[in-house]
């Protein structure tokens, strides 16, 4: 068992050194033929494409051989920034060329190792498939053959799992590769010819952008993890029917469905991504396009707006939050398999209680006001409603929440500050279901009586951060906003107290709950 | 009321209950004493900070601001005498503390036996925070490890130590795994699954004789009364605990084993009274213990001492007893009328082919009255048994709605109706158990 596990960890530590050692593998040479096939479909304000407009500063960097990606992207750049400073000082803004297919033109002017279909075949295996079977190798043996109960055991004592060191390193790497993703994507195509073969298996003549590459990457994670879920929580049956339901939503509508039907020619949808957190749904654009598909496009649309309109409060009614945040839901799924090792580093205390409630409100604010002045701007045709540029207010939200927050922080900081960072501070479609589930929801977690010994697994276990044992102990049922419902503080309780429940709302919340046990006195608790 | 000082000794769930709903209640002077911890904190939780699922600071059930915020004065020294005529208590600090009220909630320690070698270096209890500190002091480099003790603190030791790959040899003198509270069969399940899935040394029917230690004062082995001698480095003695009663010597309150007090709680001393695990009844409530040492007897101790001090005379009346345990990876809960389930109950009894899950209800063999459940591996919900013992209800009214008892998780296997067919085949009735139902559950609750 322990040389499998030494065997894993090599594994995975060569695969991932190969993943990232894989970026330098490569020389650049821009051709003519790169640089027509992405230029030429680029039109600027003359109505010429940057192609034929850049043409003979392009042709002084064909066949030039660069051995930095830095040098060549500078070079590849300073073409646009000569050609577009003297528009820029005139003001001619409608004439300036963006260079948007830099991430393409970066891509396809690699060659080098991973040209080879020998080398490129070696670095695939070992860094998407070799991780991958690594992990599963250090994941196996910890729980083949063990007896069937939750085994928290070492967690405070390991440096990866304790705030320690190894979570800082990390952290550190997510929070790297999130801030490249979002921002310098031109840094990692690399990454993006190593996915191009998964990407034609959906159509012949795709190819691996860095969305497609994160989504793959994205799927790997919840899937190797998941595993490890299931396994960890084996005896438990509730918590590996949700885990293999974000598997399923995630590989299946989250990254092959919307594949399929790009594939197809039809609009590429998630059709479990709803609005607010679905910030761009009613972005004018993205309408049109939707609309452009005719019946199947409208129908997606509507689709969407009928999730966030009934399905959101319905479902909610019924079953609670946790319909959607750990079962459904994408970054929750992330958050319940890759970050499940790191859920107890949530903070429980009252002050990170009402810094939570003051940012995911706002955030929610801030998203509806956003979205308002967008269709209003869209409608009206002016960037400009109320003084305010919606544009630019959009352009702040995608920064600032949709990358910044959600990415960088939510997903990096799991090592350090637990695993639902995003959900429980900025996620404002977690804020819409809790405002359901706090003040009209049949669901509830149900305190058994007098059980509770005030041990405290549950509230350390709470990935949200919710100091359960405070009602528990008091005998009182847990009725919070912010409660996904991922049901680990039932499952890691040594008395059998906790139940999440779905019942009627009568007797829901109970203020001031009795302790059963003694009739010497009926006492109201505090 | 003029405000009092009211001074408890200890910080334990009996205590700081005490203090808390007196605060809810009262204007008076709030004073903890405690020489174990600055706080308060879960004594249950000590194992899972060994185990390292928790931090110590996790074990807190309050923020260390609540105290304050709630008037309650925190003093961290050790009782060293109370005088009860003058009203003053002598610290360790050399300073005096004056009460106008003094509720001792002092808890108990560790029984540490009277073997031959219990002074030696890894000889141990586990029962306060010292005792935890010790145990991973003295548990560094240690390969083999013994028990001794077959109740919940001693399982609980085991698995401590097995969650560190230690090897631990278990003795028991009992001729079964916690006799006391469970069946044959289910004393069975857990032998089986302590020692099979968890790799324990159980040894039953087998106490210490004597330990041995090496020239440098530590322990290097133990002898049984079968005549083994096992070599260890470790020796965790779970053999009951003791009430701390060593300060009272002389104040002239009267104890037995424990602090001698009335149903409510009042000591021979005026203005004295004492709560939880140091208080011992003169003669024991109906079905019940002399000496309480739960938690939740702690709890509910202190909540009627509490309305006492606070106008509303009370006196202790537990009714229906309950407990849980976690042994290993199985949970344990009881529901029953009385401390011990007598042995004239007979019983219908389930458990699955894992033998990880056991279900026994209990009644009484005329009047077929349900007498309560003992559950492994299974939750069960605690209002719905209270209200089948309240109401005397019997074994086949229980039976037919055991559905809605059942407190697992969703999605889990439910077992009812396998104890409905076992007493079906047994009596040649023809229960049928009926589909759960909310209202029934939450009757007379949120009214």
């Amino acid at each position: 068992m322990k040389k499998i596990r030494n065997i894993g960890r090599t594994l995975f530590a060569v695969g991932l050194l190969t993943f990232v050692l894989s970026l330098s593998m490569s020389h650049f040479v821009l051709t003519e033929k790169v640089a027509y096939s992405q230029l030429n479909t680029v039109y600027t304000g003359e109505g010429k494409t940057a192609y034929e407009i850049l043409e003979p500063q392009l042709t002084q960097l064909y066949g030039k051989k660069y051995d930095s990606r830095f040098a060549f992207i500078a070079d590849y750049r300073k073409i646009f920034s000569d050609y577009n400073a003297p528009l820029k000082a005139a003001g001619k803004w409608e004439q300036v060329i963006h260079d948007d297919k830099l991430v393409m033109v970066v891509k396809h002017s690699g060659a080098g190792l991973l040209t080879d279909q020998l080398w490129f075949r070696l670095v695939f295996l070992l860094s998407f498939i070799g991780t991958c079977i690594g992990a599963l190798m250090i994941i196996f043996p910890e729980y083949a053959g063990k007896p069937f109960g939750i085994h928290n055991n070492g967690i405070y004592h390991s440096p990866a799992s304790n705030g320690g060191w190894i979570g800082i390193v990390v952290g550190t790497f997510l929070i790297l590769f999130y801030i490249v993703l979002y921002f310098f994507p031109q840094y990692i195509t690399n990454w993006m010819l190593l996915a191009d073969p998964v990407r034609k298996l959906f159509s012949e003549n795709g190819e691996a952008d860095q969305w497609f590459l994160y989504g793959f990457i994205y799927c790997l994670a919840m899937v190797v993890m998941g595993i490890r879920m299931l396994l960890k929580y084996r005896g438990n049956r509730y918590q590996q029917v949700r885990t293999f339901s974000v598997m399923f939503f995630q590989v299946c509508f989250a990254f092959m469905i919307p594949e399929l039907l790009s594939a197809l020619n039809q609009p590429s949808v998630d059709l479990k991504h709803i609005w607010p957190l679905h910030y761009n749904y009613f972005e004018g654009e993205r309408i049109e396009s939707m609309y452009a598909f005719g019946g199947i496009g409208i129908a997606m649309f509507w689709w969407g707006v009928a999730l966030f309109v009934i399905g959101v409060p319905l479902f909610t009614y019924l079953y609670g939050k946790r319909w959607y945040c750990s079962w459904v839901c994408g970054c929750g799924g992330l958050a319940e398999t890759l970050g499940d090792p790191y859920r107890q580093l949530s903070d429980k205390s009252v002050k990170a209680w009402k810094i939570e409630r003051w940012m995911i409100h706002s955030v929610l604010v801030f998203v509806v006001i956003m979205t308002v002045l967008v269709l209003i701007a869209w409608q009206t045709k002016q960037d400009t409603v109320l003084g305010i540029s919606s544009g630019m207010l959009k352009m702040i939200y995608g920064f600032l929440i949709g990358s910044v927050f959600s990415g960088v922080v939510g997903t990096g900081f799991y090592p350090m500050m637990g695993n639902r960072v995003w959900c429980r501070f900025g996620c404002p479609l977690a804020a819409y279901l809790g405002l359901i589930q706090r003040f009209k929801s049949r669901f509830r977690i149900t305190t058994n009586g007098g059980q509770c010994i005030s041990c405290g697994n549950c509230s350390t276990y709470c990935e949200m951060g919710i100091d359960v044992r405070w009602y528990a102990q008091r005998g009182q049922n847990i009725v919070r906003s912010s409660c996904v419902g991922c049901g680990v503080c039932s499952s890691v309780c040594p008395r059998g107290v906790l139940k999440l429940e779905n019942a009627p709302e009568a007797g829901r919340i109970n203020e001031d709950p009795i302790i059963i046990g003694h009739d010497g006195i009926r006492l109201k608790m505090d | 009321m003029s405000q009092r000082h009211i001074v408890v000794i200890g910080n334990g769930i009996s205590g700081t209950t005490l203090a808390r709903h007196v605060r809810k209640r009262s204007d008076d002077t709030i004073t903890i004493i405690s020489s174990e911890s600055d706080y308060f904190y879960s004594r249950p939780a000590l194992m899972y900070v060994y185990m390292g699922h928790m931090l110590q600071e996790n074990t807190k059930p309050y923020e260390d601001r609540f105290w304050s915020e709630n008037r309650i004065n925190l003093r961290r020294a050790h009782v060293n005498r109370v005088d009860t005529v003058q009203k003053v208590l002598h610290l360790d600090d050399h300073s005096t503390m004056s009460y106008d009220v003094l509720v001792i909630a002092s808890g108990s320690h560790s029984n540490p036996g009277s073997w031959h070698g219990s002074h030696f270096e890894g000889v141990q209890g586990l029962v306060s925070l010292q005792d935890l500190s010790a145990m991973e002091s003295n548990t560094q480099n240690c390969s083999r490890a013994v028990v001794v003790g077959g109740g919940l603190i001693g399982v609980e030791m085991v698995e401590m130590l097995r969650s560190r790959g230690i090897h631990v040899t278990y003795l028991v003198r009992e001729f079964k795994f916690w006799s006391s509270a469970l069946r044959s069969e289910e004393s069975d399940i857990v032998e089986r699954h302590i020692i099979a899935d968890h790799g324990v040394d159980l040894h039953t029917q087998t106490e210490l004789k004597e330990i041995l230690g090496d020239e440098n004062g530590r322990v290097r082995a133990v002898l049984t009364t079968k005549g083994d001698e096992i070599p260890c480095s470790f020796v965790g003695i779970a053999i009951g605990v003791k009430p701390n009663i060593a300060f009272l010597q002389e104040s002239g309150i009267e104890t037995g084993t424990g602090i001698l007090v009335n149903e409510c709680f009042e000591t021979s001393a005026k203005d004295v009274y004492a709560i939880g695990d140091c208080a011992e009844f003169r003669t024991a409530l109906s079905g019940r213990t002399k000496i309480e040492q739960i938690w939740y007897t702690g709890r509910m101790q202190a909540e009627t001492l509490a309305a006492t001090l606070t106008g509303t005379t009370s006196v202790y009346r537990p009714v229906n007893f309950f407990n849980s345990a976690k042994l290993f990876d199985i949970e344990f809960q009881v529901y029953s009328r009385n401390v011990k389930i007598p042995d004239t109950c007979r019983s219908v009894f389930w458990m699955n082919h894992h033998r990880r899950c056991a279900i026994r209800l209990f009644y009484d063999p005329q009047t077929l009255r349900f007498e309560g459940v003992t559950l492994l591996g299974v939750r069960y919900r605690h209002e719905v048994c209270d209200r089948w013992l309240r109401e005397e209800k019997d074994i086949e009214y229980v039976l037919c709605h055991l559905s809605d008892a059942n407190f697992d998780p969703e999605f889990f296997r439910h077992y009812e109706n396998y104890l409905v067919e076992e007493y079906n085949a047994k009596s040649g009735k023809q229960l049928q158990l009926k589909k759960r139902s909310w209202k029934r559950i939450f009757q007379g609750i949120g009214k």
